[in-house]
């Protein structure tokens, strides 16, 4: 299946290598490199590039290129899913994933990337079995390493590996005991010129922080789960007893992971919590264009709207701006025709605006087309499709955890054009 | 710790004496300095006794692998600590054998020993590794040992183990591929494994090695279909792209009546799909379809899978949903694919990567299944902050998708995409709308009103892009647009893009008609310019003078002349030969008018309009969700989806086989007992278990008074419970606790019944222990049917009702012994064979056997009561078969206890593994009732314990039976001196000896048991022996004739150890454990 795996910073070196089955010569990134020089922009590199004798897949992540090479068929999905999961292990591991750290940490990276494929084939993806093969590393465990001279390589099959809950370490011991879970939605929207929705959908997931000690087993029910319309689970969730009660069972692995991301469609009317008035005007003569934004809220059920950011992607004709604005800050970038503008909390009785001029290139023709303006913001203590947490039991252990549920609304893929 | 250092290393190149962290130590700092050769300092720390020098040795080694330095010349170094005890600094060696052995095959020989030491290493972990690193050096010399590795490890009590033993697979067979046939069967073996953690890996490595194999998978379907759900994410994909293979093989199409409609997909998907999209053609479509339907009923096994598959859509891994849409768009019928559209829009939330991958799939199946992803049609509305490619695919998506009644929104969309900066993104627009325009004919004039207002756009890209489109628009229906064509005719002094001028001056020339006056002058214009047009213009120029010529001459003789003499010396000889060509045909000659007469035809034709068709129509012939598919181009290694086929394969080959006889037994008795069959055997430490399950393994071993049919209709049952027991594995587990009790106490009364309860006793010895468990599960798992049936010994003719009752008198003077073989196949959860392996990871390894125990003692072949009154026992008579030496001669004894003569007796078409041949007895013509006769067949097992297969036929029946022998009776004694032994045993060593120490019970220290129990079990001779506790015998393998030389060294003490020297290393371990389990019970 995979055969080698190819690290490659923007800067186009390749920083780490490595093979699972006999070496692949890295020139066979040198086709990697052409797509890229075609594709101009690093998110437009094809992630399936064929090659006379290999596949080369990719993904991108924290502006590193993760390439994986090839030889037969497998479904592409496979790969690329697995890429984003060394990923995602990698930031476990170290908190963060950039070149730096990776080439810090080279030989953790290298024996994680060993027990994470055999041949090619995954074989320990789990990032609480791998950690029990592979100690992350922290100061002070480099420091007690140093000094005792164990080792950050677990000797014992992690238990987990063979038991039905693969996901969960055995012998957790916590002396709090809590879970914490966190109902995320994000409002993707695409809202047109006169202010009306053409598409909005919520994407919402369910991330948990559970600290428990021992095997507990928890059932979590909503007050309304007809309102999600498409799930997908965390494999720890019994899909029998969600099918028949619509109550999430499961027994949670050990610290941060995703129980649940659940879809609610198109079909339900969403609410939308703010609106954006603005007048864009180029003029075909002049060298100078109108600007003007208002952000303000509406059906927020009465919570403040925080966290606003406001960016837009200008026309290349346009050379500066030079706005006010009546709250927070704003930046124009005038290389990369950024315009971003932080607006902070949104006061329902003083709207924030940002008003001004755009000067454009003399003799430039109007552009065709308005910039579109890309939304942030944020809504604590808000469900906006109105999911709410009935309540969580726990079984199986005798001691009483602390509980707690939070709930937050986003802007996802939130875009109005203009 | 350091790796950074260590990367600072790298960097300056070897000459790094700043290294602060070993400036202290005394060993390296003198080298540090005068350091000239490269890695010296790491050779120096890798020959330190210290771990951590080592360690830090490792590190920066692995550290370069990384970076893709070159480390080959530090091997000898470190294939030295390839033994060191710091478990880190082993690892690390692992991983830089890994990397190098390829290339420094002789010294990578050395570490082996390591390597097979840590196969028999009580720790699963470092037994699994140790056969991971075993299997990835590609040094073919070893293959042989890794053969051998893997097997064992494939009977391995560690699920983990067996796990790796999966993955060792297709590195072996990717080594040398002429082991292909013993990694068959190695997989048969693995596939019959019940644990999830071994299903995904085992399918993976079916897949590399033997895909073609679809006959390996039949007894496993239903198995997998079960497992599914709880197998890891990577397994599920390769099981369920496996599985619709499979299923295309071996299902009829849900679909076959409905290819009247598939003709018509248009109509098809409103007629079948969604309700609400009912159209007015519907009504129709489905009329049509209904008479000509027959009725279909879908194979259970088929519906299984659908249904087992389905709950997987709700899975976090992008792989596995797609591969779910894969199969339900390839295998379910059409009413039910639509349950995938929704699964796979919400990965259009993912990263862009898979984004790209499922908006290409779902471009495919658009096309076919429209219907299916209408009610989506806002989620593939396009931001202006994807990434091009996912643009232009969601565009694609969306022209798919579009229709008469959602054409305006779409069409509204369109024109805000038009308008983007992204101009690449615009074009593909432009082309989605001429797209629409030909399917959707309601809206074609709007489409070109709009690309026409484009044609004033300052992009010049959009502009060339439109004229593209319009020149095929214009196609369709060129009489009402002689107004468009003059205004592109305008358009030739502005436009430089290439394509687009053709397209103009081709429009001109195929409408001249209709443009009578601007179009010579157009030509005119062209002519002017070119020597300075690109080529493809250029031989529209030439195009467009001959159209002209041909209708219009009086004005444009001279222009067209002039163009041809141009383009007759043109540097582009395709030009060249257009304009040869041309003024052949036009310019009527004097010899050839023949052509020219009938030019204008030639070139006026009228021409089809071109077809706008989608760039994924018809790639639903890949199999969705692969590779191929997505480059749109076979990829090596890529299975080809087999067509459904017409009639229906035969299914019961997927039954999980049920001897006969049980047929008649009542099925409903037997359903009621497996409840507390299971959860005894999962509720092991229950305090009455003891009590039973001393009868049944009462009932195995030694009592040849017990019922076979008891013993026997156990293990079919457990077979068939254990189908259905699969199916509610996830609940069982719940259940199990507090229904052990309720159980046992049901499970008492039952047997007090008597004679019903035979099945519970026998699965006794399975949950007594788990040893016998292991051994039986590995063993039972591979044997068909028949072959189990041979190991319960034969049975006396008393009735089975007498026995029964007697067999529960006797159960309190059997020995609890464990016994090797356990009738009965054993059923367990994956949750209860993955509960035992993990408490078993302390337990000390117990042997597995791979063939059962014999003597030279009578087996069944086949049970009277299974043959219908004719009983087949067999024994391996060791005497050299007369008609070739290399066969083992097997006496094979008949007996007829019905009450009709059996005619006809005789061996029907073997079945057999490569390199087996059978030596066939003479037909038996007649065997009166209460008659018996023996036989004498020869059977060459090519020097391996293969069963072989084959059939008993008599006139009216046929019985399919197989012989595994012993691996001891593969053999035939020699008799040589001492000398001569010590002179062989000499040159067999190494890898070719096998050594086991082992302690012998006080009953077996006298020579005479000794040579007795070691003789029984193997077909051996006696090599005199100078001292008098050590015992020499020697034989050699039928087939080969490689020797094999025993040797055991007892002490006074009873501890002893066994040598077997021999080059078939297969033979030597597995004859090592049946003469130690011999020896020592």
């Amino acid at each position: 299946m995979i055969h080698s795996l190819f690290l490659i910073n923007s800067s186009g070196d390749i920083f780490l290598e490595k093979h699972w089955k006999s070496v692949v010569s890295r020139s066979v990134c040198d086709y990697f490199f052409e797509a890229q020089e075609r594709a101009t922009e690093a998110e437009n590199v094809p992630p399936v590039i064929p090659t006379p004798h290999h596949y080369l897949l990719s993904v991108y992540r924290h502006k590193i290129f993760f390439v994986a090479v090839i030889q037969t068929e497998v479904p592409p999905l496979f790969v690329i899913e697995f890429l984003h999961r060394v990923v995602d292990t990698f930031q476990d591991y170290f908190g963060v994933c950039s070149e730096p750290v990776i080439k810090d940490n080279v030989v953790v990276v290298y024996e994680v990337l060993e027990e994470m494929l055999d041949n090619g084939f995954p074989l320990a993806t789990e990032s609480n079995i791998l950690k029990e093969l592979i100690k992350p590393p922290t100061i002070l465990r480099t420091v007690v390493n140093t000094i005792t001279g164990s080792t950050n390589v677990g000797d014992q099959l992690p238990t987990g590996q063979l038991s039905v809950v693969p996901w969960r370490r055995t012998g957790v011991k916590y002396t709090n005991n809590e879970a914490y879970f966190d109902v995320i939605e994000e409002i993707d929207a695409i809202i047109d010129k006169s202010g009306s929705t053409i598409t909005a959908e919520i994407q919402g997931v369910i991330d948990a922080c559970v600290k428990l000690t021992g095997m507990p087993d928890l059932t979590l029910s909503f007050m309304n789960p007809r309102l999600l319309d498409d799930v997908s689970f965390h494999p720890c969730v019994r899909f029998k007893r969600w099918e028949s009660e619509r109550i999430l069972s499961f027994i949670p692995p050990d610290g941060n992971f995703r129980l649940l991301s659940y879809h609610v469609s198109a079909q339900n009317l969403v609410a939308i919590p703010v609106y954006v008035k603005h007048s864009i005007s180029f003029r075909d003569s002049s060298s100078l264009g109108r600007f003007e934004i208002t952000v303000g809220p509406k059906q927020t059920m009465g919570k403040t709207i925080e966290g606003v950011i406001v960016t837009s992607q200008m026309p290349k004709g346009v050379l500066n701006m030079s706005l006010t604005p009546s709250q927070g800050t704003h930046t124009f970038d005038p290389v990369t025709k950024m315009l971003s503008w932080d607006v902070g909390k949104i006061n329902p009785q003083k709207l924030p605006s940002l008003k001004g001029t755009m000067s454009l290139q003399a003799g430039a023709s109007k552009p065709d087309e308005n910039p579109t303006i890309n939304l942030q913001f944020k809504i604590q203590q808000l469900a906006i499709s109105g999911l709410k947490v009935n309540r969580l039991d726990m079984y199986g252990e005798k001691y009483k955890p602390f509980k707690g549920i939070k709930y937050m609304t986003k802007a996802g893929k939130f875009q109005v054009r203009t | 710790m350091s790796a950074a250092p260590a990367y600072g290393e790298d960097k300056g190149g070897s000459a790094g004496p700043g290294e602060p962290e070993y400036g202290h130590d005394p060993a390296s700092g003198g080298i540090f300095s005068s350091d000239y050769k490269r890695h010296d300092d790491l050779k120096e720390m890798l020959d330190t006794n210290k771990d951590s020098l080592k360690l830090e040795a490792m590190k920066r080694i692995v550290a370069m692998i990384a970076r893709g330095k070159n480390a080959s010349d530090l091997f000898p170094a470190v294939v030295k600590n390839v033994a060191c005890k710091n478990i880190e600094v082993k690892k690390l060696v692992y991983v830089y054998l890994v990397r190098y052995a390829e290339e420094q095959q002789d010294l990578a020989l050395l570490s082996i020993s390591t390597f097979q030491r840590g196969l028999k290493d009580p720790n699963q972990l470092i037994r699994a590794s140790a056969l991971r690193v075993l299997s990835s050096i590609r040094v073919p010399i070893i293959v042989p040992i890794m053969m051998l590795a893997i097997k064992e490890a494939a009977s391995d009590m560690s699920p983990y183990v067996r796990k790796t033993a999966a993955h060792a697979i297709p590195k072996l067979y990717s080594l040398d591929s002429d082991q292909k046939d013993q990694l068959i069967e190695v997989i048969e073996k693995l596939l019959a494994d019940k644990t999830t953690l071994v299903a995904g890996s085992v399918v993976m490595a079916f897949e590399e090695v033997c895909p073609e194999r679809i006959d390996l998978i039949h007894k496993n379907y239903r198995k997998l279909c079960n497992l599914l759900i709880d197998v890891e994410e990577w397994g599920q994909v390769v099981i369920i792209s496996m599985l619709t293979r499979y299923a295309r093989t071996q299902f009829l199409s849900p679909t076959q009546n409905e290819s009247l409609l598939e003709e018509n997909p248009e109509k098809a998907f409103y007629g079948s799909e969604e309700d609400e999209a009912k159209g007015p053609g519907s009504e129709e479509a489905a009329t049509t379809a209904l008479p000509a339907r027959k009725p279909y009923v879908m194979d259970p096994d088929h519906r299984l899978l659908l249904r087992n598959t389905k709950p997987l859509l709700q899975s976090r891994s992008a792989a596995v949903v797609m591969a779910v849409a894969q199969l339900y768009f390839h295998l379910a019928p059409k009413a039910e694919v639509g349950v995938i559209a929704k699964a796979l829009v919400r990965l259009l939330r993912s990263h862009s990567e898979v984004q790209y991958v499922v908006l290409q799939n779902v471009a495919t199946m658009s096309i076919k299944r429209r219907g299916m992803f209408e009610p989506y049609l806002k989620s593939f509305y396009i931001r202006s902050t994807d990434p091009t490619q996912i643009k232009i695919l969601k565009l694609e998506v969306l022209t798919n998708l579009a229709n008469e009644t959602n054409i305006p929104t779409v069409l509204r969309e369109f024109q805000t995409y038009i308008r983007s900066m992204d101009k690449d993104f615009v074009a593909a627009t432009i082309q989605a709308i001429g797209r629409c325009a030909t399917n959707i004919g309601r809206v074609r004039d709007t489409c070109l009103n709009g690309l026409v207002q484009l044609l004033s756009n300052r992009d010049e890209l959009v502009v060339a892009e439109s004229v593209v489109v319009i020149k095929k628009l214009l196609q369709m229906q060129p009489a009402q647009h002689g107004e468009i064509i003059k205004h592109l005719a305008k358009l030739t002094d502005n436009i430089q893009v290439p394509m687009a001028r053709a397209s103009i001056l081709w429009l001109i020339g195929e409408y001249c008609e209709h443009v009578p006056k601007i179009a010579p002058d157009v030509l005119r214009k062209m002519a002017k310019s070119f020597t300075a047009e690109e080529d493809i213009v250029k031989l529209q120029v030439i195009n467009l003078a001959a159209k002209l010529y041909l209708t219009n001459s009086k004005q444009t003789k001279l222009l067209t002349q002039y163009v041809l003499s141009l383009a007759k010396y043109d540097q582009n000889y395709d030009i060249r030969d257009r304009a040869r060509f041309t003024r052949q045909l036009i310019v009527p000659s004097e010899q050839g008018g023949a052509l020219s007469r009938h030019a204008k035809k030639l070139f006026l034709a009228p021409k089809p309009a071109p077809v706008l068709e989608s760039s994924f129509k018809d790639r639903d012939h890949f199999q969705l969700g692969s590779l191929s598919h997505l480059l749109n181009a076979k990829a090596t290694g890529y299975q080809e989806l087999p067509d459904w086929p017409e009639e229906a394969p035969d299914p019961s080959v997927r039954n999980v086989e049920v001897p006969e006889w049980t047929k008649c037994s009542n099925r409903e008795k037997r359903k009621e007992k497996e409840k507390p069959f299971y959860s005894d055997s999962e509720g092991e430490s229950g305090p009455t278990e003891s009590a039973d399950s001393d009868p049944g393994s009462e009932s195995a071993s030694d009592s040849k008074s017990s019922d076979q049919s008891g013993s026997e209709e156990s293990s079919s049952e457990s077979e068939s419970e254990d189908q259905e027991e699969e199916k509610g594995e996830s609940s069982e587990s719940e259940q199990s606790e507090e229904e052990g009790g309720k159980s046992k106490m049901k499970k008492r009364k039952k047997v007090a019944e008597g004679q019903g309860s035979s099945s519970d006793e026998g699965s006794g010895p399975s949950s007594s222990s788990s040893e016998s468990e292991r051994t039986s599960e590995t063993e039972g798992e591979q044997m068909e049917p028949a072959s189990w049936r041979k190991k319960t010994p034969p049975s006396g003719k008393s009735a089975p009702v007498a026995k029964e009752i007697s067999l529960l008198d006797l159960e309190d003077f059997t020995p609890p012994s464990v016994q090797p073989v356990s009738p009965s196949t054993i059923v367990s959860t994956s949750l209860a064979t993955d509960l035992e392996g993990l408490t078993l990871t302390d337990s000390p390894l117990v042997p597995s056997l791979l063939s059962p125990v014999s003597g030279v003692g009578r087996q069944e072949l086949l049970h009277r009561v299974a043959g219908e009154g004719l009983a087949v026992d067999y024994t391996f008579s060791r005497q050299p078969f007369s008609g070739d030496p290399h066969m083992v001669s097997v006496h094979i004894h008949f007996s007829n206890s019905s009450d009709t003569p059996i005619k006809g007796l005789h061996v029907g078409t073997p079945k057999l593994p490569a390199g087996i041949s059978i030596q066939e007895f003479p037909e038996i013509e007649s065997l009166a009732p209460g008659e018996s006769v023996t036989a004498v067949m020869g059977i060459n097992f090519c020097d391996s314990t293969q069963a072989a297969n084959f059939q008993l036929c008599t006139q009216t029946r046929q019985f399919y039976v197989s012989i595994q022998p012993p691996v001891g009776e593969l053999m035939a004694p020699v008799f040589m001196s001492e000398n001569d032994f010590k002179k062989e045993q000499g040159k067999l060593t190494g890898m070719s000896e096998v050594t086991e120490k082992l302690t012998l019970p006080d009953t077996c220290r006298s020579d005479h048991i000794v040579v007795q129990k070691v003789t029984t079990i193997a077909n051996l001779g006696r090599v005199p022996c100078g001292a008098s506790d050590e015992y020499r015998f020697a034989g050699r393998t039928l087939t080969s004739g490689s020797l094999v030389l025993l040797t055991l060294d007892a002490r006074p003490t009873g501890a002893a150890q066994l040598t077997i020297n021999s080059e078939k290393m297969v033979i030597g371990t597995m004859l090592v454990k049946d003469v130690v389990q011999a020896l020592t019970q």
